[in-house]
């Protein structure tokens, strides 16, 4: 936790404040840190820097700022060229940890390290992305972790920047997914874009936060920023980088050999005899939440799976067990025996989905233990259960398969076949159940979501394709239908239930695919589009291939089934829930949307019949590099 | 008296044509209630897509129809509808607007569905 002590000496004060009144009252709600760091700058450099731009900053800048602002007045010449400066030590720190992407909307705080990231770092590892808001930023370095494994870097711009980003850093922190971010501090032409303590907005729910108080300990605290993130549980981290550092000379600094933690697992004791439980039982079931961090991970779950011949619930908030496995879903009967991964699962086929029959015995592995939570209630409440391990679930299964297969006899092998067989057959039929549910309003228009799902799959079956938007509005159509044999192949949904993820987070999947020759698919709700849409024209320019389907029920559709039982249930105005709930009058044209950010776009598509061709053309063009929007008007709900 | 039952016959047999076109609804009104009472929000466009009762193909009498959206099986679900809210005449053209609506084709004739299928082991 980062907390400024400042030391404002009598000397500095009495210099900041000799400035002029206006001047002084600007300094007064300057850190203390950034003023004595800007003085060092000052004295190595012989000019002040000014910068800063206005972005609804509650104090008015002043004419020199706005000349600045507008362009028409240069950076004051600093007398001499500063070479080697900190932000260039910044950059090969950020280069030491492998991060391939580094997604901002420019502000004046990190010009210094903007200007390093492209000159000196060249813009490679990492490669700037242009984002037209801070919570695009963010929601892409999200759906990126979560293809990738490893975390792309968000630079934000001091205050605003933070509270811009806050929503996507809550979501990501939900999902338990790394992010790294670097704050700039200091922009002092506009006070209301610094802060004595910039994380303190969202430091309830980043991992960790910290401001270096000098240059010489900005590597150690953005290796350690970077270990806490990679660390189940896994979350984002804020580093607050100092402007007067990132400018100031920096020579002969070093970075530190990164060397990652090892990653904490069960003990041995409760796995042996979390094992003997799991041998015991006589209808044994896994459910996995975000248990498979890793394609490992998945093929793990598998190995114990098929060694207990146990059903595994395994669609939770990612893909953690292939959805075609004869084992995936709920399988026969009622559970005497719970394993829960890193969560519950989804919801599955077939069977029971817990709570019927006599309570289970239940076990919990789970990391989240281990994410202290201030104030806000993210990962609800505590894993219940006869024994609750904290630990990270994926390291963990190595020793509990060893330790299950140990203990199987002969005797209960020839009984875990025989029950095998009852879960692939319940488990089969609930399959084909929930496929010939599909054909519920087939030809109907506006179009269901489950005739998206099936018209869209022959044409993605044979490629490598990934699913990378939340499923859950579209009634899991995409999981139901299609073979998600890969961790890739579905990533899960908002982590905190945050609108405005979907868009984002979802050209973030498809960057991260890109490398990989996969087809990115987002089924994209229209309210979600709706908060940062300028993500479609980072797609663009960047050239991120991803085919975008606009599930376009013109409205906030779960508020509209909300209210609408309010008004049932209170017996008034059945007619007026549409108010505030429904996108009508006009309805929004997202072909044409996308189209101005420079996107090849398509619709509106309300007949079944035009879907095939435009999807065909919209994978076609996907497959080609390019970024696609078909503008699909739907069922509301699958 | 004559004239009396001949007035009660009349009298009766009004009510019972009142009753009866009431039952029947009018489909087109019952389209506008679906949209306007925000029908579709829980039973789809095509009244057979979403978390509410599939309602295509109609198969209720129109009795039953009223009976079940005065007092529904899940209240916690879908909620009562009252008079107040939705009148019986209202309710039965939302009614014989369901029954216009054209069932789904089952999904054995559906050779795309049966593809997926067929892809289940």
């Amino acid at each position: 936790m980062a907390k400024l002590k400042g030391n404002l000496g009598r000397r500095g004060f009495l210099k900041s404040a000799a400035g002029g009144a206006a001047a002084g009252a600007a300094a007064l709600a300057v850190p203390p840190q950034a003023i004595l760091a800007q003085q060092e700058v000052a004295q190595q450099q012989g000019a002040p820097q000014q910068g800063g731009r206005n972005r609804g900053g509650a104090t008015q800048p002043d004419a020199a700022v706005l000349a600045r602002e507008d362009g028409t007045a240069r950076p004051t010449a600093t007398s001499r060229v500063v070479e080697r400066p900190g932000s260039d030590h910044m950059v090969d720190v950020i280069k030491s940890l492998g991060i391939e992407y580094c997604a901002f909307n420019p502000g004046s705080s990190f010009e210094g390290l903007h200007e390093s990231l492209i000159n000196y770092g060249e813009n490679k590892m990492p490669e700037v992305l242009t984002c037209l808001h801070e919570e695009s930023s963010v929601a892409m370095a999200h759906g990126y972790a979560k293809i990738e494994g490893k975390p792309m870097l968000a630079l934000l711009h001091g205050t605003i920047g933070v509270q811009h980003a806050a929503m996507a850093i809550y979501n990501a922190y939900g999902d338990r997914v790394p992010i790294v971010m670097i704050a700039g501090v200091g922009d002092t032409a506009v006070p209301a874009h610094t802060a004595v303590d910039l994380a303190v907005t969202v430091r309830d729910y980043v991992k960790w936060d910290h401001q270096p108080a000098t240059i010489n300990t900005f590597a150690q605290t953005l290796q350690r920023a970077y270990k806490l993130a990679m660390t189940p549980p896994m979350a984002p981290v804020l580093v607050v980088a100092d402007a007067a550092h990132q400018q100031m000379r920096a020579p002969n600094l070093n970075v530190p050999k990164l060397v990652m933690p090892a990653v904490p697992s069960a003990d041995l004791g409760s796995v042996r005899e979390i094992a003997k439980m799991l041998v015991a039982a006589e209808n044994p079931r896994i459910n996995a939440g975000r248990a498979a961090r890793t394609q490992k991970g998945m093929d793990l779950l598998v190995e114990l799976a098929e060694a207990l011949q146990a059903p595994v619930n395994g669609v939770g908030e990612r893909i953690n067990f292939p959805s075609r496995h004869p084992l995936a879903g709920n399988g026969a009967g009622n559970p005497d025996f719970v394993l829960n991964l890193e969560g519950g699962g989804g919801g599955g086929f077939g069977g029971a989905a817990g709570g019927g029959g006599a309570r289970p015995k239940t076990v919990s592995i789970t990391s989240a233990e281990l994410l202290a939570t201030h104030n806000f209630n993210v990962n609800g409440n505590a894993p219940q259960g006869d024994l609750v391990i904290a630990a990270d679930a994926e390291a963990s299964l190595p020793a509990l398969i060893e330790e299950t297969k140990k203990q199987i006899t002969p005797d209960r092998k020839r009984a875990f076949e025989e029950r095998g067989k009852k879960h692939a057959e319940a488990n089969l039929k609930a399959r084909r159940q929930a496929i010939e549910a599909a054909s519920y309003g087939w030809d109907a228009s506006p179009i269901s979501l489950a005739r998206i799902a099936a018209e869209l799959w022959p044409l993605i079956e044979h490629e490598d394709w990934s699913f990378v938007s939340p499923q859950g509005f579209v009634g899991n159509w995409p999981n139901r239908l299609w073979n998600m044999d890969k961790t890739y192949r579905y990533i899960g949904g908002q982590g905190a239930g945050g609108m405005g993820y979907g868009a984002p987070a979802s050209v973030g999947a498809a960057l991260a695919n890109r490398k990989y020759g996969r087809i990115s698919v987002n089924i994209q709700t229209d309210g979600d589009m709706n908060y940062a849409p300028g993500v479609l024209w980072t797609a663009v320019h960047h050239k991120i291939p991803l085919l975008s389907i606009m599930h376009n029920n013109r409205g906030y559709h779960q508020e509209v089934m909300f209210v609408q039982q309010q008004c049932a249930l209170r017996n008034r105005g059945a007619d007026r829930a549409h108010i505030g709930t429904r996108l009508i009058e006009p309805n929004i044209d997202y072909a044409k949307m996308a189209s101005a950010y420079g996107m090849y776009s398509e619709g509106p598509i309300a007949d079944p019949k035009d879907l095939l061709p435009a999807l065909k053309r919209g994978v076609e063009r996907v497959k080609k590099g390019e970024p696609v929007m078909l503008d699909v008007i739907t069922q509301p709900r699958g | 008296m004559k004239l009396s039952i001949r007035i009660l016959i009349l009298m009766a047999a009004l009510t019972l044509g009142a009753l009866s076109a009431s039952a029947q609804g009018d489909a087109k009104a019952g389209a506008d209630h679906w949209m306007k009472y925000t029908c579709y929000g829980c039973h789809g466009f095509s009244g057979q897509n979403g978390p509410g009762m599939r309602l295509v193909p109609m198969k209720m009498t129109v009795e039953n129809f009223t009976k079940m959206v005065r007092n529904p099986s899940a209240p916690n679900r879908m909620p009562p509808y009252s008079e107040k809210n939705l009148t019986d005449a209202q309710v039965a053209n939302i009614w014989a607007y369901l029954k216009t609506l054209p069932d789904a084709p089952p999904a054995k004739d559906i050779p795309l569905l049966q593809q997926i299928i067929g892809e289940q082991k």
